[in-house]
């Protein structure tokens, strides 16, 4: 039996097991609608905004280990989805996003919301498809698929004329898939790994940094018996934390501009660097001419040779899918006869230690006057026994809580680390409890972020979604104001956020509670209050203090060890 | 140092703009590019010049073999290759210059492929730089036009890029 290119469409998406696309119609994708309006197998959640979709996807795939699909239309559908897909690939989601197109007799008339998605997506994307006729539809969504959670994965888009999702051919989905010019890393190179065993166990100072390759991987569980066999401190990037347990005693905290000053110590400091699935950019390792000033030998594990050797020289590079690299790398090292040297370990210890005593350089002094932002997430993570999902959005509040909400599982940190997008948290917070049902999310956001897409309370109340937003109101556009008032002499130019509305009259216009928190005292009653409400989503503005800023700090620019602590200011 | 890398990728729309898109949106050097279709129509090959460090080169060849439309890259100056250029080049002919013109064609290995009363169009084929010659030999004063095809190369010997 012949099918039309949309039912084709939908039945690809039901052979990848897809349960929701996050879209919003539109004229060229009205066949696709339509085919899914006839089915009920794949449900739709319909957004208020096209960014939207793609956060919400992005932040459901990010929370499980599926593939995350939007839909979105042609021409202003597609550019409105593009922040989404950029967001997506810098911090290499698995995604599939499908938009209509114009029909290919009209494309390049400057037709009606006509665009060249393949074009304007090409520098953000993994890779995207034009599909200009109806047989190329299923083998297209099939590599999608492959290529979206194969390798490095990221967002994939197929972009479909209208007219090819009306016309009709038979179906078959293809039962696997090769493409000749892709082969993604298996497993790594046996040598480097023994060369890579035996530089660590002959390491004074071994340090091991993962980033979020580890959480995309699954290889926790892995790194977890590595740091424990190696003895070893280590440290997670922003996108990497729940990666190793941040509650274990050899965890030093995330590095970077705002990472602990044991962290960034030990790393600047350590004679061998043990670096899995991340890739030493600018915010995680600062100035890269500081970094190289001290000596120290490099292994890079990752499944992206282009990551390896890009910023900072490599001694021993690994090419490979982390899980059998670090499965292989475990057993020659339980399989040797050496162990790192217990003298040189214990010295290491005690520098870091010392290091450590500082308090991360990350103290606040608590007031009963004024709500600390950074109490907030302390009392939240109390409060949720630390296991809730915590979407965020981009700026001050991200950094607190990357700082002081310990996560202790992978997949549960769901922030735009990459490309630092501000109104991820919210539609991202969406996807998670749309493939978490049941499990408490969070979304901690500011008064700027959640403005960006406050819409999506809309969506939230079609699909009965019970997010917990807490946003930290301090007025300001916080992380800007800061950057202001250290290096642009306290001209706080257009981040004083004047004119917001009433968020708790606002979430009461969408349908949902509201909470206004003023005082300290009210803080843990007012989370506790909140999560009790199961069923409902509770938006609890928090009104903080305004000049608090993130600590500690690497300047932009410098090097590691160049920290600003906060009791020095 | 320059570099001249070649590639196999997919002939397929929009793949040319990839690689092209990649090296303006990293800010890598592009000399010159071409590229046309081999004896497999499905499959295009590609000769980039290109100029950086070891570890610019390094990249460059990561990122075009990270591209999912790109085959296979070879760089070529890693080991014995040879390139060659086609020109086309169009020179005023002033009195009595037109034997010494023709003469310098010949050495290079040229041909007078049109000529009229005062202009003869030259064709030749050499190294990047066997070309830039031959244009400083003849004068750039006498020359009205010239049209080239950037770098092809390939490797010497056993030194093959097939998939």
């Amino acid at each position: 039996m012949e099918l039309t290119g949309a039912e084709i469409l939908i039945r690809c998406l039901q052979e990848e097991q897809v349960e929701h696309v996050f879209g919003y119609p539109g004229g060229a994708v009205l066949f696709i609608y339509d085919a899914l309006f006839r089915q009920d197998k794949v449900k739709h959640v319909l957004v208020r905004h096209e960014q939207a979709a793609v956060h919400a996807a992005d932040g459901y795939a990010r929370s499980s280990d599926k593939v995350g699909v939007a839909l979105v239309t042609s021409g202003p559908g597609l550019t409105n989805a593009v922040t989404g897909i950029a967001t997506a690939y810098m911090d290499s989601t698995p995604m599939v996003i499908i938009s209509g197109q114009v029909p290919t007799g009209a494309i390049g008339e400057d037709a009606f919301q006509e665009v060249d998605a393949v074009g304007i997506t090409r520098p953000c994307v993994k890779h995207n498809f034009l599909v200009k006729n109806v047989k190329d539809i299923a083998p297209t969504i099939k590599k999608a698929f492959y290529l979206a959670r194969s390798g490095r994965p990221g967002p994939v888009l197929v972009d479909i004329p209208k007219d090819v999702s009306n016309h009709k051919t038979t179906f078959t989905y293809p039962a696997s898939v090769t493409i000749r010019s892709y082969h993604p890393a298996g497993n790594g190179d046996s040598a480097q790994i023994r060369h890579a065993v035996q530089m660590l166990l002959e390491a004074k100072r071994p340090m091991v940094y993962t980033g979020g390759g580890v959480v995309l991987s699954g290889a926790s569980a892995q790194l977890i018996d590595l740091v424990r066999l190696l003895g070893a401190p280590c440290t997670n990037t922003l996108m990497g934390l729940g990666g190793f347990p941040a509650s274990d005693k050899q965890f030093v905290g995330m590095l970077g501009m705002h990472g602990t000053y044991e962290a960034n110590m030990a790393m600047q400091h350590c004679d061998v660097l043990l670096a899995i699935g991340a890739r030493f950019d600018d915010r995680v390792i600062g100035n890269v001419e500081h970094f190289a000033q001290i000596p120290r030998k490099i292994i890079h594990i990752d499944i992206d040779p282009s990551s390896i050797a890009k910023r900072v020289k490599v001694d021993v590079p690994i090419v490979g899918e982390l899980k059998p690299v670090l499965d292989e790398l475990l057993s020659v090292l339980r399989g040797g006869k050496l162990t790192p040297n217990t003298t040189d370990m214990a010295a290491w210890w005690k520098q870091v230690n010392e290091w450590r005593a500082t308090g991360g350089g990350m103290r606040y002094k608590n007031s009963s006057e004024i709500i600390k932002p950074q109490f907030v997430i302390e009392t939240l993570h109390q409060v949720t026994g630390g296991d809730a999902f915590v979407a965020s959005d981009v700026g001050q509040h991200q950094m607190w809580t990357a700082q002081y909400y310990k996560f202790d599982k992978p997949r549960r940190w769901i922030n735009s680390g990459g490309l630092g997008t501000m109104g991820f948290g919210l539609p991202a917070a969406m996807g998670v409890q749309m493939v978490n049902p049941g499990a408490t999310v969070a979304c901690v956001t500011g008064e700027g972020s959640i403005q960006m897409n406050i819409q999506e309370l809309s969506t939230c109340k079609q699909f009965r979604l019970p997010i917990k937003i807490v946003a930290l109101n301090n007025g300001y556009l916080g992380m800007v104001r800061q950057w202001q008032e250290f290096f642009h002499g306290n001209r706080y130019s257009e981040t004083y956020m004047n004119a917001l509305p009433d968020f708790v009259k606002l979430a009461e216009a969408y349908g949902h509670v509201g909470m206004r928190i003023d005082k300290p005292a009210d803080v843990e009653p007012a989370l506790k209050e909140a999560f009790a409400r199961k069923n409902d989503l509770v938006f609890m503005d928090f009104r903080t203090d305004p000049t608090e800023n993130v600590f500690p700090m690497v300047p932009g620019g410098r090097g590691l060890s160049e920290i600003i602590l906060a009791e020095e200011l | 140092m320059r570099h001249i890398i070649s590639l196999l990728m997919e002939n397929e729309a929009g793949a040319l703009s990839r690689v092209a898109g990649l090296f303006s949106a990293r800010g890598y050097n592009i000399e010159s590019l071409s590229v046309a279709p081999t004896e497999d129509p499905t499959l295009s090959r590609m000769t980039i010049v290109t100029s950086g460090s070891d570890a610019v080169i390094e990249q460059i060849n990561k990122q075009l073999n990270k591209l999912i439309d790109v085959a296979m890259v070879m760089d070529l100056s890693e080991g014995e290759h040879l390139e060659r250029e086609l020109m086309l080049v169009k020179v005023r002919v002033e009195d009595g210059a037109r034997e010494k013109l023709k003469h310098a064609a010949d050495v290079a290995g040229g041909r007078i492929i049109d000529t009229t009363e005062h202009i003869y169009t030259i064709e030749l084929t050499g190294s990047c730089a066997e070309l830039d010659n031959f244009l400083e030999n003849i004068g750039r004063n006498l020359i009205l036009e010239t049209v080239r095809t950037g770098a092809s190369g390939i490797g010497c010997g056993e030194r093959i890029l097939k998939l």
